[in-house]
């Protein structure tokens, strides 16, 4: 399991990359592993408010459906178009090319740090 | 063993290849090796491997084994030769299914009937009450026997090519036909069967045999574009094919005519079956049929989700038993047991997907045939 220790994570096995007052969202390669392949990616419009804790998006595999939440309350200032178009991106990059959508925050919340995170997974 | 704690035989073989793992009827079993897109795609253009010894063998022995089949089961098994198989169903008193099976004539009073995993307990007991009255022995050999599925358009050619696997009677091995073959010292029944809509065969071997079978398989056909794929794969490949599910397409609450297989039940019979009256009754007026149905864009209506007429419908008139974005077809495909009124092909239904009505078209089963050289 891939866990970059720079980014934090939140319990809905989620990644936050911060920079400044934005905040990057994908999901985890864990999470992605657990879906399977992924074929079909929802996600926000760019301007739409988030909520922190509310679903934003979808995810859905072949097997399941995964939803997406906010994990910060803010604005959608940016959503990957390339995931959309491609959504095994979150399978063979999930911290990179399969990230999902960007959210210009308020107060950013107590996140997960890659430790912690893995600690959770373990359980 | 408490449950999902079960192992294959082959526990091991897919732990090495970096399985992922699912509880399937109490047994860990790979939902998927790496792609489940992949292995899906690899049985339809090539070949796949599966392992499902997670299934149900229960055998049925003795001079009056075709009667009691007869009596026990809703098809004329005695009809079928030795070396045939036939898909049949296993029906409560009241016509519900309780089990789905293949039942393959092994002697001329022998049957191996294969179960689903999750209902071997139902089915051994329901096939031991039935058959009490009739000289035959009823034997539960799930514990002793192996399954592995070997399937797809290039099945054949890597089956030829495995080492040290003698089958005298592969040439003109028809399709529903099985015959014994011998790998390293080990028998092995062979059968032209299988879930997947694809050619291909199905071994059934002792445990101890399994994991060198399954990797002389591997090895083989790796240069034919054979992977090892998982129950995932195995679903999507089922459900494109048409192919009933028990718990989700079949259940107790389902009469055969209902979901499309009216033509397994023989009414009639010397004796007669278990669950005939109520299936020479028939559903009630207006009661459920299965039906597929397709979808354009990629949202998938799944298994639970709620069919309606019409988007101001206050009530479901069906719900989907199974459903999936196709990875063949590239659409949304499903299958549904809907309100007959709705069921004739080319009407257009609304699945609710969370929240959403989405349009879909009810067609013909199967969604994928595949192409009869």
């Amino acid at each position: 399991m891939s866990l970059p220790a720079e980014l934090k994570y939140t319990a809905e096995h989620e990644w936050v990359a911060v920079d400044g007052d934005v905040a990057r969202i994908g999901i985890t390669d864990y999470a992605a592993d657990k879906l399977g392949d992924v074929v079909f990616v929802d996600l926000p419009k760019v301007g739409s408010a988030a909520a922190a804790g509310r679903v934003v998006g979808e995810i859905e595999s072949t097997k399941s459906v995964g939803e997406l939440y906010a994990p910060v309350d803010g604005e959608v200032v940016e959503v990957n178009d390339a995931v959309v178009d491609d959504p095994s991106l979150v399978n063979s990059d999930p911290y990179g090319a399969g990230w999902m959508i960007a959210v210009r925050f308020t107060e950013l919340p107590a996140l997960l740090t890659a430790d912690e995170y893995a600690a959770l997974v373990a359980e | 063993m408490s449950d999902g704690e079960r192992r294959s035989p082959l526990d091991a073989v897919h732990r090495a290849g970096g399985a992922s793992f699912t509880d399937f009827a109490g047994w860990q079993m790979p939902v998927r090796y790496s792609s489940d897109l992949a292995e899906h795609h690899a049985v339809r253009e090539a070949a796949g491997l599966f392992d499902l010894s997670h299934m149900a063998e229960i055998v049925v022995l003795g001079p009056e084994a075709p009667a009691a089949l007869d009596h026990a089961l809703a098809g004329r098994l005695s009809a079928i030769e030795e070396g045939q198989a036939k898909y049949s169903l296993l029906l409560a008193e009241d016509g519900g299914i309780i089990d789905d099976l293949v039942v393959y004539r092994t002697g001329n009073d022998r049957f191996l009937v294969v179960a689903n995993a999750g209902n071997r307990l139902a089915a051994a007991d329901a096939l031991r009450e039935r058959a009490s009255g009739f000289d035959c022995v009823v034997e539960d050999e799930s514990d002793d026997v192996a399954l592995i599925a070997l399937q797809g358009p290039r099945a054949e050619e890597i089956l030829r090519n495995v080492d040290g696997f003698d089958i005298p009677e592969l040439d003109g091995l028809r399709y529903y036909r099985a015959v014994t073959g011998d790998f390293r010292g080990h028998e092995v029944l062979v059968a032209r069967t299988g879930y997947t809509g694809e050619d291909g065969f199905e071994f059934f071997l002792s445990p101890d045999a399994a994991p060198t079978l399954w990797e002389a398989i591997a090895e083989t056909g790796a240069g034919a574009g054979l992977v090892p794929c998982g129950l995932a794969a195995r679903d999507t490949l089922r459900l494109e094919a048409g192919m009933p599910l028990y718990g989700h397409e079949l259940t107790r609450d389902t009469l055969p005519q209902q979901v499309g297989l009216g033509r397994v039940p023989v009414l009639g019979k010397p004796g007669g079956f278990v669950g005939e009256d109520a299936v020479a009754a028939g559903p009630g007026e207006g009661a459920p049929v299965l039906v597929g149905l397709a979808a354009d864009g990629k949202r998938a209506g799944r298994a639970g989700y709620e069919v309606f007429a019409s988007d101001d419908a206050d009530t479901a008139a069906g719900v989907i038993t199974s459903g999936a974005l196709s990875p063949t077809l590239g659409h949304p495909v499903a299958m549904a047991l809907i309100d007959p009124a709705l069921a004739a092909v080319g009407t257009t239904v609304l699945v609710d997907v969370r929240g959403t009505r989405i349009p879909a078209t009810v067609v013909t089963l199967p969604f994928y045939s595949r192409k009869k050289s």
